[in-house]
Formats: C-alpha cells, structure tokens, sequence
C-alpha cells in the first residue's frame, strides 16, 4: 500500500523536475536542425555586442589594479548588484527551460521555479553579511580568514573551479544548440562567438565590465518577459481565471496541467534535490564573487534583496508565458508546430482536423514561438538576442570567478606566498581568462553530442558539499580547524561527484549502462555528501589538537567581531 | 596592532554581545521560517496532491495550489526583504553604537 501510494505520490522535487528540464533542454535542441539564419536577431544582438564592447572599452581604461578587475574596485550599489546577481543566476535555461516545461505540464513549472528561488533566503540571512565582511576578492578569503592559507586556498580554489567547470560545459553546449535554433549559425561558430566575446569583456573590462553586462541583460531579460506577460494577460482581460480556462481548453492534458504532474521520484529524491537548490546557491563562487563588488554590509544585504525580489518576479513572469504559450501558439498552429507525418503526409485526427507533433525547434522553444506571437519578428529578433545576451553574461561570470580563483587564491597566496603584487596578480589573471576562454571552446566543441543535462545540479551538489559546508563552519563555529575543514570539504567534494556518477543520470543516460543499473537511487546527493562533509569537518576538528589548531581557535573572536560588525572589512577606500 | 583593542574593547561590551544574540537568532528564525515554507510546499505536493489540485472555488478552473505557489514565491521575496530592511536599520543602528564605543575610549 504504502510502496505503492510513494510510487505515485507525486514527489516533486523542483529538482527533479530541473533534472527532467534541462534534461530536455538537452536533448530537444540537440535534435534539432539548424534553422534559417535570422537577420532580425542577428541585427539586435549585434547592438547588444556593439554597445556592451563599448562598455568594456570604458572599463578597460578604469581597470588597472586586481581589485579592479576582481571586485569592480567595491564601487558597485546595492541596487546594481542586484540586477547584476540576478543577471548571473537567470540563465537561458531557466527562461526557456521553465517556460517550456510550464507549457509542456503546466503547474510542475511552478514547482521548479520556486526550488531555485528558495536559496536567496538562505543566503542573505546567513551569509551575505559576513561574507561582505570577510572577505576581498573570493570565498577562499573568507573561508581561509584564520586558517592556514595554503591548504585552505588550494581547497577552495579546486571548489570553484569544478563547480566552474561543470557549470560552463553546461553553458557552453546550451549556448550552441541555442544558437543553432534561434540565429542559424553552425555550432561551433557559435561556440566560438560566445568564448571570444566573453573573453574581451572579461580580459579588458575586467568586474566593472562584466557587472555591466549583467545589469544591461538582467534589464533586456525582465522587459522582454514583462512585456510578454502583459501582452497574455492583456487578451484575457488581466484575468488569470480566463487564461487558465483557456490554457486547460487547448492543452492535450486538459485539466491535469492545474495540478502536481508526472515526474516522479521519491520522498528522499525530493529533499535531497532541495537541499542542493537552497544551500548549493550559497557555494556558487560566481555568485559568492559579486558580494565583494559592493562598499559595505549594507549594500551587500540590499544586493541579496533586489536579486530576490527580480528573480522572484521573473519566475512569476515564467508561468505566465509557459500558459500564454499553451494558449496563443495553437491558434496557428502550422507556424510554431510540427506537423505529425504518416506516410508523407499529415495526419489527420477523429475531428478532421489536422494532428501536430511537439514544437518546431523543441520543447524549449515556446518562449521564442511566443515572442513572435505576441510582438512578431522584431520581437522575436529581441528575445533571441537577449537568450544570446543571457548565456554571454553567466559565461562571463563563471571565466571571471574561475580566473581569479587561479590568480587570487594559487598564484598569489599558494605560489608566492602572498608576495605578488597587483600588477603580477592581474597580468595571471589575464592569462588564465585567456586559458579559461580556450578550454571553455574546447569543452564546448568536445561536449557537443554528449548529455550533459546532469551537469548544472552536479555544480549546485558540489557548491552545495564541498564550498557551502566548509564557508559555513569556517564563519560560525569556533572550533572548526583546517584540517577539518580541509577534510570536510574534500569528501563532500568526492562524494557529489561520485554519488553523481553513479546515479542514474551519469551511469545509465551517459556511460550508456543499462536501465537500473545504477548503484545510486536518488535524483541529487545532497543529502548524503553535504551531510557527510558536516560530520568530517566536526569530527576532525574535534580531534584536532595541534598547536596550529590551538591558534586559529584563539583567532576566532578577532573573526567573529569583524564578521558581526564589519570593523576593518575590505572598503573600496582602495581609491 | 592597534586593532586588537578595539577587537578587546568591541568583545567587553555587552552590546556587542547583544547584537549578536539578537541578528543570530533573528537569521535563525527567518531561516527556520523559510524552511518550513518551502518543504511545506513540497510535501503537501508529495502527500495531497489532491487537494492542491481541487479548484479555489466550485466552477473555477484555478487550482489551490497555484496561489499557494505564488505565494511561497511572494513569501520569499518579501522575507528576504525585510530581513533586509530590519538589518539595514535597527542591526545597523546597534553595529555603529558598538563600533562608536570601542573608538572612543
């Protein structure tokens, strides 16, 4: 009874159904065919690359030490911040991804958007602050604050560059096949379009310019999806309730898309997943990063609250277009549909009417086909351009993150043993953008066919055990050592990555082993490997009695008083 | 390093003390609030799938479970915000008095 009633309890994790989304996001474009070149689009986003190159050549000449190019020299507001944090978090997949899936299933869109908004709350009532407080120029600062720098450093910084890692294969192949559908470029064309221009912004603009980047597409990306919304809720009178009708008129699924769907797992599956989503957020180093452009606490708190407040509002925005979708693409259906062939011809259904497939260009095209509907080809040439726009803007982020992982936290500290200067520290940061473009093409181009949907919740696993437990204990608990938090973070680390790759999204959809094979249950190890990293680092710092553990306890107040109160944080005062 | 007194005379004050206690357990509580919200949310998903799904009212075709999910959403940005604003005000406010106390003595 029991068993039975999980099996189809609908266990909807947000996760779970991310998994599912990406998952799709993957292989609908993958499938596609390239589409005819859209001039339109191209056009559109030509001014976007016209105006942000501009930017970075205004912030070029402002970027001449590594605070500059780290931190924007701490000059950014609140307010900026904010739309820049949610420029880096509201990525391609999560506006066509979420769209798509609340047009394919209706409500499991909700659900979905709500599990990757619930991390913000985490963040800015316990890290945002003291993080502000600790830290300069990465997380590493804050977490190795009294530890020994060395291993601490070198920690952190392979922490960020596997979440990095995993995070940009995801971009870049998303970024081609996204491409691919929406301009009618190759995809190694615009594999290679999306690492040059990230590059020149990075290189050049450093922070300043990339933050720019941010706010200009986080600004395109929420009036684009605002004038959507609106333009759905302007057919129906502003009324929900007649959009719904409607949506559950049209929609094969009818009524069941006002309801928890299909995509099961099970109660552990759901927690774990969530678990991910609202700590893994917290061990984002991209994200971590944008806390120290800002000049003090205060804003940094008012950067959490605004990125809040537009991520929220742009979910909102999402389940309006997923249902305007449902509505506005069946009345013309030969322009956005493919037709369902038999024999070379189109079927036709019991009413006489003609009988379509899914979308054309996959799942994830409702809101493009949308765009069209509502504002016609111009339109369309701006949501495309801005879907361009959105995927330049995170890579950027995550080369600028992992750049100065290498630079800041092994060249400076771990190889010259804090003795490098601004001008050395800047010039490797230089080279590893540089490195970090090349790979990111690489990877791209190598990842092409393969599935890389579990990639973006392995990140948030590995943020979520390895970043976010040793941050956290380094922070807020006085006993933690490094030896813990070293150990700590190592076996979270190994843990996600392992679990991931025994789970069913590795080991059966990638290493192609047969269904119910894999050794690993669970939708997400969060559950498992953040918890496991909690109990290493508490238990080894427990047994920790080194003279060297000894000392960084005693330092501890210091620590504390300057994370509570911000007395001697990193000011921009550097200019 | 003329840090370390001011670290000292910031750890003699009770005010100090009185910020912390009082920002941690109002973190902890927003925290424990958000928690309960979002994982409220999933397992009413995951145990009454059904009543989520009955309509708000006879005749609508408007589900419980869609304002209930706008307003986890609704609910996070408006926590986060006034954690935000109490922080930016009152916490803030206790923070320069400590800092002001350890400056001049």
């Amino acid at each position: 009874m029991i068993s039975q009633s999980m099996r189809h309890a609908l266990f909807l994790a947000a996760g779970v159904l991310a998994v599912g989304g990406v998952f799709a996001a993957g292989a609908d474009l993958g499938n596609t065919t390239k589409q005819a070149t859209n001039w339109v689009a191209i056009a559109m986003f030509g001014i976007f690359v016209a105006v942000t190159l501009g930017i970075t050549k205004w912030a070029a000449a402002r970027t001449k030490s590594a605070a500059d190019f780290y931190t924007a020299g701490g000059g950014i507001t609140g307010f900026q911040n904010g739309l820049a944090i949610a420029g880096d978090y509201m990525s391609a997949a999560s506006f066509l991804g979420i769209s798509g899936l609340v047009f394919a299933n209706g409500f499991d869109g909700l659900i979905f958007s709500i599990g990757w908004l619930v991390g913000w709350p985490v963040i800015t009532f316990l890290m945002a602050e003291r993080l502000r407080n600790l830290g300069k120029f990465t997380f590493a600062d804050v977490a190795a604050y009294r530890f020994a720098q060395i291993p601490m450093r070198t920690f952190a910084a392979t922490g960020s560059l596997v979440v990095v890692a995993f995070y940009m294969i995801a971009q870049m192949v998303g970024a081609g096949q996204l491409i691919k559908v929406l301009f009618g470029l190759e995809y190694t064309v615009a594999v290679i379009i999306v690492g040059a221009l990230m590059m020149c912004y990075v290189l050049f603009g450093g922070m300043t310019a990339t933050t720019w980047v941010q706010i200009i597409k986080a600004i395109m990306l929420l009036t684009g999806a605002t004038f959507m919304a609106l333009a759905v809720l302007f057919q129906f009178g502003f009324n929900p309730e007649a959009l719904f009708a409607k949506a559950v008129e049209v929609h094969a699924k009818h009524g069941a898309i006002m309801a928890p769907g299909a995509l099961i797992k099970d109660p552990v599956s759901a927690i774990s997943v969530g678990m991910a989503l609202m700590f893994g957020t917290a061990g984002l180093p991209h994200i971590l990063m944008r806390f120290f452009t800002v000049p003090s606490a205060k804003e940094a708190r008012k950067s959490v609250g605004w990125a809040t407040t537009w991520i929220g509002y742009f979910y909102i925005l999402t389940f309006i277009i997923g249902f305007g979708a449902i509505v506005m693409l069946t009345q013309d259906p030969a322009a956005y549909y493919v037709p369902k062939m038999v024999d070379g011809v189109q079927a036709v259904g019991a009413d006489g009417k003609p009988v379509w497939d899914g979308l054309r260009g996959g799942g994830n095209m409702a809101a493009i086909h949308l765009s069209n509907a509502v504002g016609g080809n111009v339109f369309l040439g701006f949501i495309s351009a801005v879907a361009f726009a959105t995927i330049l803007a995170v890579v950027a982020g995550l080369t600028l993150s992992g750049a100065s992982a290498v630079s800041h936290d092994l060249y400076a500290t771990v190889f010259k043993h804090g003795n490098a200067d601004s001008a050395s520290e800047l010039r490797v940061s230089k080279i590893t953008t540089v490195c970090l473009g090349i790979v990111a093409v690489f990877l791209g181009i190598a990842f092409e066919k393969e599935n890389v949907a579990y990639m973006v919740m392995l990140a948030f696993a590995i943020a979520c055990s390895a970043n976010f437990p040793v941050l956290f204990m380094s922070v807020l608990w006085k006993d933690c050592t490094t030896k813990g938090a070293v150990a700590g973070g190592i076996v979270g680390l190994v843990l996600s990555v392992g679990l991931t790759i025994l789970s069913a999204s590795v080991w059966e959809a990638v290493l192609k082993n047969p269904k119910g094979s894999a050794w690993f249950p669970y939708s997400s190890p969060a559950l498992f490997s953040m918890t496991a990293a909690f109990v290493v680092i508490y238990l080894v710092s427990k047994m920790d009695n080194s003279a060297q553990a000894k000392l960084e306890r005693s330092l501890y107040p210091a620590q504390k008083v300057r994370s509570e109160t911000g007395l001697g944080a990193a000011t921009a005062s550097g200019h | 390093m003329a840090n370390d007194d001011i670290v000292a005379r910031i750890e003699a004050n009770p005010k100090y003390h009185e910020l912390v206690r009082k920002r941690t357990s109002y973190s902890i509580f927003m925290s424990i609030l958000m928690i309960i919200a979002y994982y409220g949310y999933i397992l009413l998903i995951a145990f009454n799938k059904e009543w989520l799904g009955t309509p708000l009212a006879p005749g609508m075709v408007m589900t419980i479970g869609i304002p209930l999910g706008v307003g986890v959403i609704v609910f996070t940005i408006a926590i986060t915000n006034v954690y935000v604003r109490k922080a930016n005000s009152d916490f803030d406010e206790m923070t320069a008095e400590v800092i002001k106390e350890a400056n001049q003595k």
